[in-house]
C-alpha cells in the first residue's frame, strides 16, 4: 500500500517536473537567452603577487605601509575604513608615537556627542579610535573598504584590477550592444560587476603618490599597494592564523600517525 | 546490551561500585561506547562517521556558546559584532571561522553518514527507528544552520532569511500571516535577528537530545554492517572498546587535519563574500545562493517553475523541497527488499551511484545562477531523485534478484581475506613475535 | 562459524599485558598521550577570549585636563570604565591629611606617598574598597563624611582628605592609579 502511494505521488512529481521541462525547453527554443554586454565583455580579475598569498603568506610591512599612504592620499576621500582602528597600524610598523601623530593629524575628525547641550564637535583621533565614517554626497555609494577584499570574489585581484582596469569603452561592444552605451557620469570598467562604475579613475598618473621609501611611484604600484594593504585591513589575523595552522597540521599529523599505530597495534590479531 | 556475550560492568574499586549501586552512570557509558558494546568486527571506514557527525556537533556547541559570548543579536550591532570578534577578540577569529567552517564539515559528515545508511540499507528492520530519529536530526541540523546563518547579518544573511521565510508564504490563505509571524514584522530585523538567535542556541541541545535517543535505539538491534548479515555469534562481533574507539581516534585525526586545513588555510572558501556585505534591506545581491549544504534541495525548488492544474509553481517548489527530504521518512517502506547491503544488490548498486551523482549535479545547479541551462538539467535530476526514492526503490526492491549472500560476517571475513591460517596481521616491520 | 576457532576474539580484559606494558603498547599510550596534549592546547584558546579584547586594552589610558578644576573642586571621569576622581585639594585640606598620624591608619600612607609630586592633586579610582560602590564627596554639595573626603553610603567608609580609610568595613585606602603629568596641566592615566 505505502509502496503503491509512493509510486503514484512519484510519477506525480515527475510529471509536474516533466511539464516543467517542456516549456523550459520551449522557452529557450522560442526565446533563446540573449547574450549581454556583461556576458561578453566583463572580465575575470588579474592574478596579483601578494606577500600574503599561499600557505606561508604573511604581509610585506613596507608594502603595508605604501599601501596605507595611497588609502591616505587617494581613496580616503570617498571611502571609509570603519573596522580599522587606528592602534591597529602598529602591526604596520609605526611605534605608538607616531600612530598617535598619525591618528591626530587623520584629517576626518572623530565627533564627539554632548549629552547635556545636545551639540556635536570634534575632537583629534586617539590611537583607539576607528577610522571615521566618509560621509559622501556625490554620485554613487563609495562601499567601506575595511572588507573589500573578502566581500568580493577574489578580493585583492579584484581590487588591483579595478584601479588598472579603466579603458575607453571598446568599439566592438557598442557595435553589437548599441544601447549599452556608458551612460552618463559613469566610467567603463570591464572588471566592476555591470561595466559601469560611479567611481572616476582614482590612479590617473605615474608619480601620483610620493613614496617615502622610494619605490617608484606608477599605477600598477599604487593599485597593488593598495589591494595589499586592503588584504591586511579586512584580515589582519592572516600572519598569526598561517602560523598556528601549520603548527596544527604538523600536530595533527603525528597524532594521525600515532593513532593510525595503535589502531593497528589494537587490531592485530583481528582480521576484519 | 542486546547480544548475551556481551560483557557486564563489574565496578574494580569501593569507590567505583559506590557510584554504580547510586547512579550507574560508568554502567551505562560502559554498555554504549565501552568494551560492553559487541559491534560487527567487518565494519569499513564509513561506520566511522557517526562518531564523527558527534564530534562535529561537540565542537559547534562548544565554539558556539564562546561565540554567543561576543555576539549582539541586534541588526544595528550584529554585523561590527562580529567583525568585533574577528579583529579585537582574543583568538575570536580562530573561534569563528571554527563555527562557520565547523558547520560545512558537519555537513559533509552527515551526509557520508546518510549515505552509508543508503548504500549498506541500515534504514531497514528492525534498525527503522534509528532512521527515523537520523532524519530528525538532519531537518534540525537544517533549521539551526540557517538560523546560524542569518545571525552575521550580512547580505546573505540578511536575503536568506527573507528567501527561507517566504517559503511559508507559498501556502494558500494563510502563508503571509505565517510568514509575518514568523519574522515578526514585514520584512527580517531585529525581531526576527534575536528570535533567530534564541533559536540557533536552543536547537543544537534538542539535537543532543535526538542524538541520544538515535545512539540508543542503535543499542536495541547493534549496529549495522557491510555485509548487511546479522551477528550470528561472538565471533562475529568484537568490543567497541578498544577496538572501535582506537579506530575512532584515528578517524577523529583525520577529521581534523582536514577540518584545520580549512580553518587555517581556506576559512572563506565554502563562504560567500557577500555576506562580508553588511545587511541592506534596499538592495537585493545579484546571485543569492544559500550555503552549500542546501543547494541540492535549492535546485528541487527552482526546478518547479510553471503552474499546474493550478497549483501555482512556487507552492509546487515549495512543497518539493520539503517533500524530497520527508520522503526520507518513507524509505524504510519503500525499499521491501530483505537485502539490506548493496554489495549483494546488483541493481540497486548501480542507482545508488546515480543518486549520488544525481545530487551532486543538483548540488552544482543550486549553487549557480537560475539561467535556463541550469534550471533544465535541475528539473531532470530532480525528476530522478522523485523517481528514485518513489518509484525505482519499490519497484527493484521487489524485481532484483539479490547475489548469494554469506553465511556470517566471520565467513565474509574470512573470505575477503581468503586465508584459513591465523595470519598475522600486526604492523609490519615489528620484530615483536606472536604469542 | 566452523573456522571460530582461528578467529576466537582475545580475550580484552587484560589486553596484552602480562605484567609490564609490552614495547608495542608504548603506541597507544603516546597516541592517548598526544590526544592529551592536543585536547588541553584546545582549551586555552577557549578560556582566553574571556580576556580583555584589543580594543579594551587600547583605551586603557586617560588623559584628563586638570587647568579647569579650582582648588577645593574635583570632578569624575571614567578611567577604564570605572570612575576617577580628580581632586584639586585645598592648603587646609592638604594640611589635615599630613596631620594625620599615619601609623594609626588601617592602611598607613601619607599624601606625599598617594599623590605624585604635586600634593594637590589627588587622583584616586572612585571605587569603594568594600565592594565597590561609588562614595560621594567628590562633586560640592555631596556628604563628605565626617574627615572631610569622601563617605560611602553602601556601608558607611569614610575616607578622608587624602582618600584614606579612616572608618568603616573598607579595608583599603581608594586606589591609586598609574599616572604621570604629561604637561603642568595635563595627567595621563593608566
Amino acid at each position: 500500500m505505502v509502496r503503491a502511494i509512493a509510486i503514484l505521488i512519484g510519477a506525480g512529481f515527475v510529471a509536474v517536473l516533466s511539464w516543467a521541462l517542456f516549456w523550459s525547453i520551449q522557452g529557450v527554443i522560442t526565446d533563446p537567452p540573449a547574450p549581454t554586454a556583461v556576458d561578453e565583455f566583463h572580465l575575470h580579475p588579474k592574478e596579483v603577487e601578494l606577500a600574503s598569498n599561499g600557505f606561508f603568506g604573511t604581509y610585506d610591512q613596507r608594502q603595508l605601509q605604501r599601501g596605507l599612504q595611497v588609502y591616505k592620499e587617494v581613496c580616503s576621500n570617498c571611502h571609509s575604513l570603519k573596522h580599522v582602528a587606528f592602534r591597529d597600524l602598529t602591526q604596520l610598523g609605526y611605534s605608538a608615537a607616531q600612530l598617535k601623530k598619525f591618528a591626530a593629524d587623520w584629517s576626518v575628525k572623530a565627533k564627539q556627542f554632548d549629552p547635556k547641550s545636545g551639540d556635536t564637535t570634534e575632537r583629534p583621533n586617539t590611537p583607539s579610535d576607528y577610522f571615521p565614517t566618509v560621509y559622501y554626497p556625490g554620485t554613487g555609494n563609495p562601499p567601506d573598504l575595511s572588507l573589500i577584499t573578502k566581500a568580493r570574489h577574489e578580493g585583492p585581484a579584484y581590487v588591483y584590477s579595478l584601479l588598472t582596469g579603466y579603458r575607453d569603452q571598446p568599439a566592438a561592444l557598442l557595435k553589437k550592444f548599441p544601447d549599452a552605451k556608458v551612460p552618463d557620469g559613469l566610467y567603463y570598467n570591464p572588471y566592476f560587476a555591470n561595466l559601469n562604475i560611479a567611481m572616476p579613475p582614482p590612479l590617473t598618473q605615474d608619480g601620483q603618490v610620493t613614496y617615502l621609501d622610494g619605490t617608484k611611484s606608477t599605477v600598477q604600484q599604487n593599485a597593488k599597494d593598495v589591494a595589499a594593504f586592503l588584504t591586511w585591513a579586512a584580515e589582519p589575523n592572516l600572519p598569526t592564523r598561517h602560523a598556528y595552522g601549520l603548527a596544527v597540521l604538523g600536530f595533527l599529523l603525528f597524532f594521525c600517525i600515532l593513532a593510525y599505530g595503535a589502531y593497528q597495534n589494537i587490531w592485530r590479531d583481528i582480521k576484519h | 546490551m542486546s547480544f548475551p556475550w556481551a560483557k557486564h560492568y563489574e565496578p574494580k574499586s569501593g569507590f567505583t561500585k559506590w557510584i554504580d549501586e547510586r547512579l550507574p552512570l560508568p554502567r551505562l557509558v560502559y554498555g554504549a561506547v565501552g568494551a560492553g558494546y559487541p559491534v560487527p568486527r567487518n565494519l569499513n571506514y564509513f561506520w566511522n562517521f557517526g562518531v564523527l557527525a558527534g564530534a562535529a556537533l561537540a565542537i559547534q556547541i562548544v565554539t558556539g556558546i564562546v561565540l554567543a559570548m561576543h555576539y549582539a543579536a541586534n541588526g544595528g550591532v550584529a554585523f561590527d559584532s562580529v567583525e568585533h570578534i574577528m579583529r579585537d577578540v582574543n583568538g575570536g577569529w580562530f573561534l569563528r571561522y571554527a563555527h562557520a567552517n565547523g558547520a560545512s564539515m558537519f555537513f559533509v559528515v552527515v551526509y557520508i553518514h546518510i549515505f552509508r545508511g543508503l548504500f549498506y540499507g541500515s534504514y531497514k528492520a528492525p534498525r527503522e527507528m534509528i532512521w527515523l530519529l537520523g532524519v530528525t536530526i538532519f531537518l534540525l541540523m537544517m533549521a539551526t544552520a540557517f538560523m546560524g546563518y542569518v545571525l552575521p547579518w550580512g547580505q546573505m544573511s540578511f536575503w536568506g532569511a527573507q528567501v527561507i521565510t517566504g517559503f511559508f508564504s507559498a501556502i494558500p490563505v494563510v502563508g503571509d500571516t505565517i510568514r509575518i509571524w514568523l519574522l515578526g514584522g514585514y520584512a527580517p530585523d531585529d525581531a526576527a535577528l534575536n528570535r533567530f538567535f534564541s533559536l540557533h542556541y536552543l536547537l543544537p541541545f534538542v539535537i543532543a537530545g535526538v542524538i541520544i535517543l538515535h545512539i540508543w535505539a542503535l543499542h536495541i538491534p547493534g549496529s549495522n554492517n557491510p555485509t548487511g548479515v546479522d551477528v550470528k555469534g561472538e565471533q562475529d562481533t568484537v568490543p567497541f572498546h578498544p577496538y572501535y574507539t582506537a579506530k575512532d581516534g584515528f578517524g577523529l585525526g583525520v577529521f581534523l587535519f582536514i577540518f584545520a586545513a580549512l580553518l587555517f588555510f581556506a576559512p572563506n572558501s565554502l563562504g560567500h563574500p557577500d555576506n562580508y556585505i553588511p545587511a541592506n534591506a534596499l538592495q537585493t545581491p545579484a546571485h543569492i545562493v544559500p550555503e552549500w549544504y542546501f543547494w541540492p534541495f535549492y535546485a528541487i525548488l527552482r526546478a518547479f517553475t510553471v503552474d499546474f492544474i493550478g497549483i501555482p509553481a512556487k507552492l509546487l517548489g515549495v512543497l518539493a523541497m520539503f517533500g524530497s527530504i520527508l520522503l526520507l521518512f518513507f524509505l524504510p517502506w519503500l525499499d521491501s527488499s530483505p537485502v539490506r547491503s548493496a554489495n549483494y544488490r546488483p541493481l540497486y548498486r548501480i542507482f545508488f551511484w546515480v543518486l549520488v551523482a544525481d545530487v551532486l549535479v543538483l548540488g552544482w545547479c543550486g549553487g549557480s545562477p537560475a539561467t535556463p541551462l541550469y534550471v533544465i538539467i535541475s528539473q531532470i535530476s530532480a525528476a530522478y531523485y522523485f523517481a528514485h526514492f518513489l518509484i525505482i526503490i519499490p519497484i527493484i526492491s521487489r524485481a532484483e534478484r539479490p547475489t548469494p549472500l554469506p553465511n556470517s560476517i566471520t565467513e565474509a571475513v574470512l573470505a575477503k581475506k581468503g586465508g584459513t591460517s591465523p595470519a598475522h596481521t600486526a604492523l609490519s616491520g615489528s620484530a615483536v613475535p606472536a604469542e | 562459524m566452523a573456522s571460530g576457532n582461528t578467529l576466537e576474539v582475545p580475550r580484552q580484559d587484560e589486553p596484552h599485558h602480562d605484567g609490564e606494558p609490552r614495547r608495542r603498547d608504548f603506541l597507544n599510550i603516546a597516541a592517548v598521550a598526544a590526544a592529551g596534549v592536543g585536547g588541553i592546547a584546545i582549551v586555552v584558546p577557549l578560556i582566553n577570549q574571556m580576556n580583555p579584547s584589543a580594543d579594551v586594552l587600547a583605551q586603557s589610558t586617560t588623559d584628563v585636563d586638570l587647568s579647569k578644576i579650582e582648588a577645593g573642586q574635583g570632578i569624575v571621569t571614567s578611567f577604564r570604565k570605572q570612575p576617577l576622581f580628580v581632586r584639586n585639594l585645598t592648603p587646609a585640606e592638604i594640611a589635615a591629611a599630613d596631620k594625620v598620624d599615619v601609623k594609626t591608619l588601617r592602611d598607613p600612607e601619607t599624601l606625599a606617598q598617594r599623590t605624585r609630586g604635586q600634593k594637590n592633586w589627588l587622583i584616586t579610582l572612585g571605587v569603594c574598597t568594600h565592594l565597590g560602590c561609588i562614595p560621594q564627596g567628590i562633586t560640592s554639595g555631596e556628604d563628605r563624611g565626617q574627615f572631610g573626603g569622601y563617605f560611602c553610603p553602601c556601608h558607611g567608609s569614610q575616607y578622608d582628605t587624602a582618600a584614606r580609610i579612616r572608618k568603616g568595613p573598607a579595608p583599603k585606602n581608594l586606589f591609586v592609579p598609574e599616572y604621570k603629568f604629561t604637561s603642568p596641566t595635563t595627567v595621563t592615566v593608566g
